[in-house]
């Protein structure tokens, strides 16, 4: 099951391991990412869900293991190294973290600005327009600051700016946590099809069932320090491991279920 | 990226921009440039790209939109990109409307009078929480936060015992050689020890105290409150009927009012050991005559001058701290330019209250 056969790898974690003095996070951590997929990463509270994205992403240097990220090795890299790397990547952090000094518009140009200054000012405005209309925002987000928008709308102008540059990996932590069903939704939705227009990969972090279930290819389990399984949900139920089948089927878990029923029916056949 | 393109001006349709390789970000600049430089009726040719994303993609359709191009040779995915695209044409602003100078200058002005005006009745109303707290507490003693003081006391007054010190017995020093240097023109070297004394005692000692406790603790109160406002920590304790004023405020009022004249009186004694201290070792006058000279030159009414201001300070500095803290809401941003507001506020109103002391000091005849 782990990973299928034509995979191109987009990410690739080999034997990581994480500790923050005595408390091992990570040990013997491997999962690969597939070009082209959404990949969904859930586990428990404090099964280092986040440090293995921060360690993915070079922001947390694990103590030792193996990180590739599109070819290239992720591990040792100064902040200005990588930079072709880092021009191929989005990531949408859980907070959305856009800059608070700065319009939603302004925040969506800083990477094309850090990247390709040579772009004139009405095409660079143009650009940002049309990226805040694919986050899914109304145009008059554009000259909002950070603090004037609610919660739903942070989380889509973090992901406009993560597809400012157009990357080929997308980065996403939590990004329905905090939005109500509707918006939450709305949201799976919304990456689903920049998904499929964009031919993105997807590396989604979420504790959403429905998100799993609406928009994932496969899904990684996190628990007891490393990745227990991945695979689409029906292969993991076939894993007899206690937190699976209670993560997917418990009260929640089974909720979801249903509401999908038919994707699950789908990849039972 | 792009090895050649071709750009041929043709007689009859205008001219025709040929890409190859890829369209991407990379290239959106220079391929921006180019098509500009290109006159209408322009064809776009697309048979030659090889890759195309959603920038490249929106360069050719604002030249398609803005000056009528026509495009050739698109693949089926090219052109579902342009719709695409197309279909994410809504215009926004950058940056919020900016009025005219000359308006925004009469608004800023007014802003700041509006705002003054609101902090001078917030704080006003702040002191009248603060009062009817004092009664409450008064009346029910039970509600009386004895811990959360003797903290406080803790936090405002011992552990600032170390840098008060160092401080003032530097300026101890620096104020008997600086006044040294100034008297031995004179040859009046000797009056040295009235300027440390009286100096200290009068002024330096509380001033300097009140000033390093606004730095330390009025800004330790401003965050300490306004980062409990924003995790909703004062939300949580009305809404069990704890009163933030008589749990937070408080105590922290009665640890400022009460430690500012112990701090005050430990910083005169640690200035006049400093001032001591240079005028045996620069000056010759042994310790025992400096005491002496102390005692005949500095009248008690001037201790009671610096240690009568220091309560009233020690309450403003507080009083403006939690003031502050009490008004953050939204963002942790807020947290840092309240706590700054706290300091300044806090300092500017102890200068200003010293004058207005020293101006009574002076007309009730304590000289």
């Amino acid at each position: 099951m782990s990973t299928p056969k034509h995979c191109d790898p987009v990410i690739e974690v080999r034997g990581l391991r994480n500790s923050f003095g005595e408390q091992v996070v990570h040990e013997d951590l491997d999962l690969t990412v597939c070009r082209g997929e959404i990949l969904g990463v859930v586990g428990g509270s404090g099964t280092g869900k986040s440090v293995l994205l921060r360690s993915i992403i070079g922001l947390q240097t694990p103590d030792s293991g193996e990180i590739e990220v599109l070819g290239e090795n992720m591990i040792g890299r100064e902040e200005d190294e990588a930079k072709s790397i880092r021009r191929r990547w989005g990531i949408l952090f859980q907070n959305g973290a856009l800059f608070s000094t700065l319009t939603v518009a302004e925040n969506v140009e800083v990477p094309l600005r850090e990247y390709f200054p040579y772009i004139t000012p009405p095409l660079l405005d143009e650009i940002a327009s049309y990226k805040i209309a694919m986050g899914g925002l109304p145009p008059d987000a554009g000259p909002k600051y950070p603090s004037e928008l609610s919660g739903g709308m942070v989380k889509r102008a973090g992901l406009a700016r993560a597809l400012a540059l157009d990357p080929d990996l997308l980065f996403l932590d939590e990004p329905t946590s905090g939005l109500d069903p509707i918006a939450a939704a709305g949201f799976d939705e919304l990456i689903s099809s920049l998904q499929k227009r964009l031919g993105l990969t997807v590396f989604l972090i979420t504790h959403d069932l429905d998100s799993l279930y609406a928009v994932c290819d496969r899904v990684a389990v996190l628990a007891d320090k490393r990745v227990l399984g991945v695979g689409t949900i029906p292969e993991l139920l076939a894993l007899d491991h206690p937190w699976i089948q209670e993560y997917f089927n418990g009260p929640r878990g089974r909720a979801a279920a249903l509401g999908h029923e038919d994707i699950v029916e789908h990849q039972h056949s | 990226m792009a090895e050649d393109e071709h750009i041929s001006a043709g007689a009859t349709d205008g001219a025709v921009y040929r890409v190859a390789g890829s369209l991407t970000i990379t290239r959106a600049a220079t391929t921006q440039r180019e098509l500009a430089e290109l006159p209408d009726p322009l064809t776009i040719d697309l048979s030659r790209v090889e890759r195309m994303d959603t920038v490249g993609a929106w360069v050719i359709y604002r030249t398609i939109r803005d000056r009528g191009a026509k495009v050739v040779g698109a693949s089926r995915d090219e052109v579902s990109l342009l719709k695409e695209v197309a279909e994410f044409d809504h215009p926004t602003r950058v940056i919020p409307e900016q009025p005219g100078a000359a308006h925004r200058v009469m608004n800023e002005l007014g802003e700041w009078v509006a705002e003054s005006g609101r902090t001078l009745l917030g704080l006003l109303g702040f002191l009248g929480a603060t009062l009817v707290g004092f009664a409450n507490v008064i009346k029910r003693p039970r509600r009386f936060r004895i811990n959360a003081v003797v903290q406080r006391f803790d936090v405002v007054g011992v552990r600032a015992l170390g840098i008060i010190g160092l401080m003032s017995f530097l300026i101890g020093i620096v104020i008997a050689q600086q006044g040294s240097v100034q008297l031995a023109q004179f040859g009046a070297e000797v009056y040295t020890i009235n300027l440390i004394g009286r100096i200290t005692a009068r002024e330096l000692g509380t001033l300097m105290t009140a000033i390093m406790v606004a730095g330390r603790s009025g800004s330790a109160f401003a965050a300490q409150i306004g980062t409990m406002k924003i995790t909703e920590e004062i939300d949580a304790m009305r809404t069990i009927g704890v009163s933030p004023v008589e749990a937070l405020v408080i105590p922290r009022m009665i640890a400022a009012v009460i430690m500012m004249p112990l701090l005050s009186f430990w910083s005169m004694l640690m200035t006049l050991i400093g001032g001591g201290m240079f005028v045996w070792l620069s000056l010759g006058i042994p310790p025992l005559t400096y005491i002496q000279r102390l005692q005949e030159v500095i009248p008690t009414t001037d201790l009671l001058v610096g240690l009568i201001k220091a309560p009233v300070f020690g309450f403003i500095i507080a009083l403006a701290g939690c003031f502050q803290g009490m008004l953050v809401q939204g963002n942790s941003e807020e947290v840092g330019t309240r706590t700054t507001i706290a300091v300044v506020q806090s300092i500017f109103l102890v200068i200003v209250l010293d004058a207005v002391f020293a101006v009574f000091f002076s007309n009730i005849g304590w000289i």
